[in-house]
């Protein structure tokens, strides 16, 4: 015969000062976990979401990442006439770009950061459909004007719509703001590509990368194809949604790493002080407990009845821990990519499977908490417990 | 002693409950040592930058090279002892997760710039008559288990992509290892005559910052700003800062990271020990008919006191130097998981005594308020509750 649950409710607001700390204990542990995994989900969900799968991107082969890739004019003319790439009004849906870092200023404490500036090709809002420029104007090539991303207009000192500024040898105007969807180009700059060179002594006519647009998501091993037996070309193609998640691995597994171990360290914590919490509250009620078993509920009876209360306990907890959490969603903060040494802002990303996962998390010590108190529960002599005071 | 006995009588009264509250104050004491680590090991960079040394950059950015003759200029400031200057050589060795920082370096000064980097004598001398040269920090040649004659292969991905490979000719270290460990050098004049034929034109002759040792950390100050003067208005303008102030800079980039794990991390090290000294507490209310059992048979105020607070001190210092143990036999492991990521973490003596203080003040203060009202406790209404 089971206990009814109304008594774990009722005993756990009895003793709700004990209760409250093991709530605390679990509810920190899950809060932490929840966090660090939100923080490695944004920032990979940042570059990955730069990506789309009708994209291709084009480095030089063997480079890890476009800085430090390169090659010239040549090989780009080649490539924008392969088999696979979509075609716009103004021809093949190309763009050529000089990527480099260039320092600016932090509005937050002033150091300078490694701004990822990129020198694009005029069509570039047809080939990454996800910008749009919501303030302003597109820069005209030719003219040294900037477009930037909406997290560098308010990460960076200087990147306000008209404001002027120098970055290499040349001094800039801001002529628009774009929204990337939240993915790492709304931390960039964005210019004509022979001005960048031009302004950061770079040879002319070389770039870092070439991204086209695919006639379909399916065309990526036709380009690939042509691409690999040309020989007059030394490059690597992949689909941009793959390069970026690429470019992610690095920082996510260093979050990954230190906020694992930190959580699991808690965890023990937090193990320790469900278990302190309830073998408290089987001493205290040994009487009770004797006086339930005398009237007949049988062993496992008490054990499920105490795990109950534990895993009622711990769920509290978990919940507490993933409402604490909540406000840090969508909460942008600061980066670098280990990957390029640029700088990048990202997200948050609470999503409900991260919840879930607190949640089950925070059960999980519960159960590993209650179950020894509740098996001493249920072995507690009946005679002796029922004969103390 | 009179009452060590009686002490350990009450500690052991509960044993679960003992191991339990040593326990969580073991963890709370590791998860203290492990944040302060990796805190440290991400300000590594500034704590461990000379004060007499600064950092010559081109103004347009870390990735924009300098002709190699400002080496020259620069020397000829009075106040500057010694100059050299670095390239970032950014090769992959094997696969790009085994990342270490790699630079090219002059070898005629690099030594008299960083003389925190030890070298026996005999393999400086080896790598300064080999071309093919190469110098790796202690725990980078322990990672992929290099010795010294080994050939090194690194695709140079920054410049131009090609296979190079080196001779591994000595090993550096630092004091106690709590330098950079993890650096690769190799030299300037091989580089400089191996650069592919596409990059001779730009990078040809090159340096890619400078770092001058000066006479007096107090004359930083004048010559950073007679070199920026000295190179303004020139096609290459500088940007000059202590080596402390540029290093600082880099780890501004990424401290938002380190904020966020502090911050998380010290909520939590005080939920743990509120929830710790809770648990005393109540271990202690538990027993106030047996306290004032023996405050009736004449013990004093301040040997009750005194028996509260020496049981909380003893489960905090059990749980301290545990906490301590643990944390000194899972950072090494941590730390090898996180190479190429972060500086190696360092468990020094100063943090272990700062733990250990820590765990003792949070034991005594636990332990201080039932302690008091233990003390404060009138006999005759403590008696009439049982």
């Amino acid at each position: 015969m089971a206990i009814p649950i109304v008594y774990n409710l009722r005993s756990v607001k009895a003793r709700w000062t004990s209760a409250i700390v093991a709530v605390i204990g679990i509810a920190g542990t899950v809060g932490v976990f929840v966090a660090m995994l939100s923080l490695a989900r944004g920032f990979k969900a940042t570059l990955v979401s730069s990506g789309s799968a009708d994209n291709a991107l084009i480095v030089r082969s063997g480079a890890t990442s476009e800085m430090t890739s390169g090659f010239g004019l040549d090989s780009v003319k080649i490539i924008q006439d392969k088999p696979g790439i979509a075609r716009g009004t103004g021809g093949p849906l190309v763009t050529p770009e000089a990527v480099l870092m260039a320092p600016i200023p932090m509005v937050s404490n002033g150091a300078d950061a490694n701004v990822q500036l990129r020198g694009v090709s005029p069509n570039v809002l047809e080939i990454r459909k996800q910008v749009n420029i919501v303030q302003g104007r597109m820069f005209k090539a030719g003219l040294s004007e900037l477009v930037v991303g909406k997290n560098a207009t308010n990460m960076y000192s200087g990147l306000k719509l008209g404001n002027t500024i120098s970055l290499g040898s040349m001094r800039w105007e801001v002529v628009g703001v774009f929204d990337a969807g939240g993915s790492a180009f709304d931390s960039e700059v964005w210019a004509d590509p022979n001005l960048i060179t031009a302004a950061f002594t770079r040879p002319a006519n070389s770039f870092q990368s070439v991204t086209v647009h695919l006639t379909s998501p399916q065309a990526l091993s036709q380009l690939q194809d042509a691409i690999s037996v040309d020989p007059r070309l030394n490059v690597d193609v992949m689909r941009e949604v793959e390069y970026y998640a690429k470019q992610s691995t690095r920082m996510t597994l260093l979050i990954r790493t230190l906020g694992g171990f930190v959580a699991f360290i808690m965890a023990i914590g937090a193990v320790f002080g469900a278990l302190n919490t309830m073998y408290s509250a089987v001493a205290e009620r040994g009487r009770e407990i004797a006086t339930m078993r005398a009237l007949g509920f049988g062993g496992p009876s008490v054990v499920l009845s105490f795990l109950i209360e534990a895993l009622l306990i711990s769920f509290i907890g978990g919940l507490v821990g993933c409402v604490a959490v909540l406000p840090i969603n969508g909460l942008t903060t600061g980066a670098m990519n280990w990957q390029t040494f640029s700088h990048l802002a990202f997200a948050f990303e609470i999503t409900p499977d991260l919840l879930v996962m607190g949640v089950i998390f925070a059960l999980v010590m519960g159960a590993l908490g209650g179950l020894p108190p509740a098996v001493r529960a249920a072995q507690l002599p009946v005679a002796t417990a029922l004969r103390e005071l | 002693m009179k009452f060590r006995k009686l002490i350990f009588a009450n500690l052991f009264r509960k044993k679960a409950r003992l191991v339990l509250t040593i326990g969580s104050f073991a963890v709370a004491l590791l998860l203290f040592t492990f944040l302060a680590v990796v805190k440290s090991a991400f300000s590594r960079g500034v704590e461990i930058a000379g004060a007499d040394r600064l950092v010559v950059v081109n103004r347009v950015g870390l990735m924009v090279t300098m002709p190699v003759s400002y080496a020259d200029k620069i020397r000829a400031i009075p106040g500057v002892k010694y100059v050299t200057h670095d390239h970032w050589f950014g090769g992959v060795y094997q696969d790009e997760k085994n990342f270490f920082p790699q630079f090219v370096i002059d070898p005629e000064n690099h030594r008299k710039v960083y003389p925190e980097f030890q070298i026996p004598d005999d393999q400086w001398k080896n790598f300064v008559n080999d071309q093919q040269g190469a110098i790796a920090g202690a725990r980078t040649a322990e990672r992929f288990h290099w010795k010294i004659g080994d050939r090194i292969p690194l695709k140079a991905a920054l410049w131009g992509g090609g296979s190079w490979e080196f001779n591994l000719d000595g090993i550096y270290k630092t004091e106690n290892g709590a330098g950079d460990e993890s650096q690769f050098w190799l030299q300037w004049k091989y580089f400089d005559e191996n650069l592919p034929a596409v990059l001779k034109t730009t990078m040809k002759s090159t340096a890619g910052w400078y770092i001058l040792k000066l006479n007096s950390p107090n004359d930083a100050v004048r010559v950073a700003k007679t070199i920026d003067d000295d190179f303004a208005n020139s096609s290459y303008e500088t940007k000059t800062e202590t080596e402390s102030a540029f290093a600082a800079g880099f780890a501004k980039q990424f401290g938002n990271i380190e904020f966020l794990i502090v911050t998380i991390g010290s909520v939590v090290f005080f939920t743990l020990l509120l929830v710790t000294g809770n648990t005393m507490a109540i271990s202690v209310r538990e027993r106030t008919s047996e306290l004032a059992v023996l405050k009736a048979i004449g013990f004093t105020d301040r040997t009750i006191l005194f028996l509260v607070l020496g049981e909380s001190a003893v489960i905090a210092l059990a749980g301290g130097v545990l906490g301590l143990t643990l944390a000194a036999l899972a950072i090494p492991g941590v730390s090898m998981a996180l190479t190429g990521m972060l500086p190696p973490l360092l468990l020094s003596k100063p943090l272990l005594g700062l733990g250990l203080v820590f765990a003792v003040f949070v034991g005594l203060v636990s332990g201080l308020l039932p302690g008091l009202s233990a003390m404060r406790m009138r006999v005759v209404n403590a008696l009439r509750r049982v």
